[in-house]
């Protein structure tokens, strides 16, 4: 039986170093029981080491992990049972239906769910019969994701559910994790994509270089970046005949002038673009505007959106997270 | 659920599993089925048993239309009149086994005495020359023929194919697969859930037994319709032999695939092993043609000892006890590559 007052995932100063590249750099994560937890960061980060180490698949060179208040080493038989894991990648038997698949996963656990129920979750039902090997990409890790549920886990580990797929599988699969949560289940995922996190996840931790860069919930992470608002403006090419160089001065003047406005949190220069992280829309707009238009910069166009994880990732790491 | 059963449930699913895939791959059942029996076909037409050739010969000079015709009377010998020139040219090239000579007195062959069949072609048309010419036989002499079942090449082949059939499908259906599982992260993903390692690999070997009842009957009837091969020797040692050689291959399909993610080294690796039996383990002509040097180590491949066990089964009607030697043996190969499978297998 699980103890009610564990932690579904515990670890400490954990560290992962292969050959001669540290891929987990001494990182802490606690996952409450029923919480969804996202992993968000860039490709390469050490997400995807983390939560093998964190499934026990693969051996860490530091720290320690339990799950359910339980280490891999001295529980693995009964931990197998309570943990289902969705790859990032997986390929099934080719040539087997998708039933026959589930059936053949179902046998492994001791207590599982109907195959009939889990084809329903991930809506598959009409697919049931078919082969795996004539499935579409969207299709394919829905079925992998309903082989972790087969088992009915008490504890899901998804290693980027999403990524590549269409949307409506990305509906259905993020319709399976609130379905998941409801029935009372622990979800731990990876993702870069940062809407899939603030739809999903109870609390987020960004990951970058092997380790948490920042975490909390998505609110308390925008927050955190101190800016509500974004502002985005695309500027016209300057027409003059003046070099590179000169065009270039001109831009880092135009940014440090723009950093000083009023509740301008930072300013990020794009191809083609300029992005203003700012407190307050009301306060900051009208400045902007007015430095832009002493500069004789001509706007093409300007929107604003509220800040997201997104924003929070540059502003903490200066890179997109989609490199 | 008793763990026992539980165990059993899975191992029995994966069982299942291995089954519908491996019959819903067609090139699988081609390399069971269709290889095994195009193979005795192409084999056992090339080498059927014929009626002999009658030796060729050309007969040149003055006297070549008479002593022709007296070369011809007994049936045994082809002989044609032919310009000289023409006899020379088709001795050359091996149109015709001799040349019979009739200038002069005495009647001159010409053959290479290094071809067997120009030997045979001059002994008998002397003979039936000497014959037909009113020579008496100092000896009484008779002939009887005889072609027996168990005495052709395709006696020889066929259990051969049997082994030759084990190896490979032990070998590319477990080691290639399993490869295969490991380089989609499928062996990855079962560890990932509550099945025991132990009966995962089991599940394999299990397979390979079950696959065996299958696929053994239709290719012992067809050698019983096409070649009229039946099994002399004891049925029991037979069964015992071809389990003990799928399990062995099968483990060593294990060991094959216990390391390389890439499925590339692993096939690789299947040919490495499986080429020297294939022609060394005398599948297609016995191992003894292979100079004395090198026998002792064609002994000690196990797909020699299981052709062994099943030609002395099928051909010459052993029954257990005379086998026992090389299914001891074969027993021995089974226990050192299954263990050494077990202890190398990596499921990352």
């Amino acid at each position: 039986m699980i103890a009610n007052d564990v932690p579904a995932v515990h670890t400490r100063g954990l560290v992962k170093i292969y050959d001669d590249t540290v891929a987990v750099a001494g990182l802490d994560l606690t996952v409450a029981r029923g919480e969804c937890f996202g992993l968000l960061g860039p490709n390469g980060a050490g997400k995807t080491t983390t939560v093998e180490i964190l499934e026990g698949l693969v051996d860490r060179s530091g720290g320690t992990v339990e799950i359910f208040g339980r280490t891999w080493e001295a529980d693995e038989r009964w931990l197998r049972e309570q943990v289902g894991v969705s790859f990032q990648t997986t390929h099934l038997q080719e040539k087997l239906t998708v039933r026959e698949i589930l059936e053949l996963f179902r046998a492994f656990f001791l207590e599982g769910k109907p195959v009939a129920q889990v084809l329903e979750e991930v809506r598959l039902v009409e697919k049931a019969d078919a082969r795996y090997e004539t499935l579409s990409g969207g299709q394919k890790q829905r079925v992998a994701v309903a082989c972790a549920l087969v088992g009915r886990p008490a504890l899901l580990f998804l290693d980027e559910p999403t990524t590549g797929l269409d949307p409506q599988s990305r509906r259905a699969l993020w319709d399976v994790v609130h379905t998941f949560r409801e029935a009372g289940g622990t979800v731990l995922l990876t993702t870069h994509y940062m809407d899939e996190a603030e739809k999903l996840c109870d609390r987020v931790a960004i990951v970058d270089h092997g380790k948490i860069i920042a975490s909390g919930t998505p609110a308390e992470l925008v927050a955190q970046i101190g800016a509500k608002e974004v502002v985005t403006v695309r500027l016209a090419p300057r027409d003059d005949t003046s070099d590179d160089a000169t065009v270039e001065t001109a831009r880092g003047s135009l940014v440090e002038a723009l950093e000083g406005a009023l509740g301008v949190v930072s300013v990020r220069r794009e191809p083609d673009a300029l992005a203003m992280t700012v407190r307050e829309l009301h306060d900051s707009l009208p400045a902007l505007l007015a430095i832009l238009a002493a500069r004789g910069e001509s706007i093409l166009g300007l929107t604003t959106h509220r800040a997201t994880l997104e924003d929070v990732f540059i502003e903490l790491t200066g890179r997109q997270l989609r490199e | 659920m008793s763990d026992g059963a539980r165990r059993a449930r899975a191992i029995r699913a994966m069982v299942v599993s291995h089954m519908r895939a491996s019959y819903r791959e067609p090139g699988g059942l081609f390399w069971t089925y269709g290889f095994p029996i195009l193979l005795s076909l192409v084999l056992g037409l090339a080498f059927r048993s014929r009626a002999p050739e009658a030796p060729r010969v050309a007969v040149v000079g003055a006297e070549a239309p008479v002593v022709a015709e007296k070369i011809t009377r007994g049936g045994e010998v082809v002989a044609k009149v032919e310009a000289r020139d023409v006899a020379e040219r088709a001795l050359r090239t091996g149109k015709i086994d001799a040349m019979v000579i009739t200038e002069g007195p005495a009647v001159e062959y010409r053959f290479d005495p290094t071809r067997p069949e120009a030997r045979l072609a001059k002994a008998l048309a002397d003979h039936e020359l000497q014959k037909a010419s009113g020579a008496d036989p100092k000896v009484a002499t008779k002939d009887t023929i005889v072609t027996e079942v168990g005495a052709r090449y395709i006696d020889f082949l066929w259990p051969g194919l049997l082994g030759l059939g084990l190896m490979s499908t032990g070998l590319w259906g477990i080691g290639f697969s399993l490869a295969d599982m490991r380089a989609k992260k499928l062996l990855r993903r079962i560890v990932a859930t509550p099945m025991r390692r132990s009966d995962f690999l089991a599940s394999f070997l299990l397979v390979r037994v079950v696959l065996l009842l299958v696929e053994i009957p239709p290719l012992l009837i067809f050698g019983r319709l096409f070649f009229s091969i039946s099994v002399r020797g004891s049925p029991l040692a037979l069964v015992l032999t071809l389990l003990l050689g799928a399990l062995l291959f099968a483990s060593m399909g294990l060991l094959l695939a216990s390391r390389s993610q890439n499925p590339q080294i692993v096939s690789g690796l299947i040919n490495v092993v499986s080429f020297p039996m294939y022609l060394g383990s005398g599948v297609f002509f016995s191992a003894s043609r292979f100079p004395p040097a090198v026998e002792p180590f064609l002994r000690v491949l196990p797909l020699t000892a299981l052709n062994d066990a099943l030609r002395g089964i099928v051909t010459d009607g052993a029954g257990l006890s005379e086998v026992h030697r090389p299914l001891l043996y074969l027993l021995a190969w089974n226990v050192v590559v299954f263990a050494l499978a077990v202890r190398l297998f990596k499921f990352r």
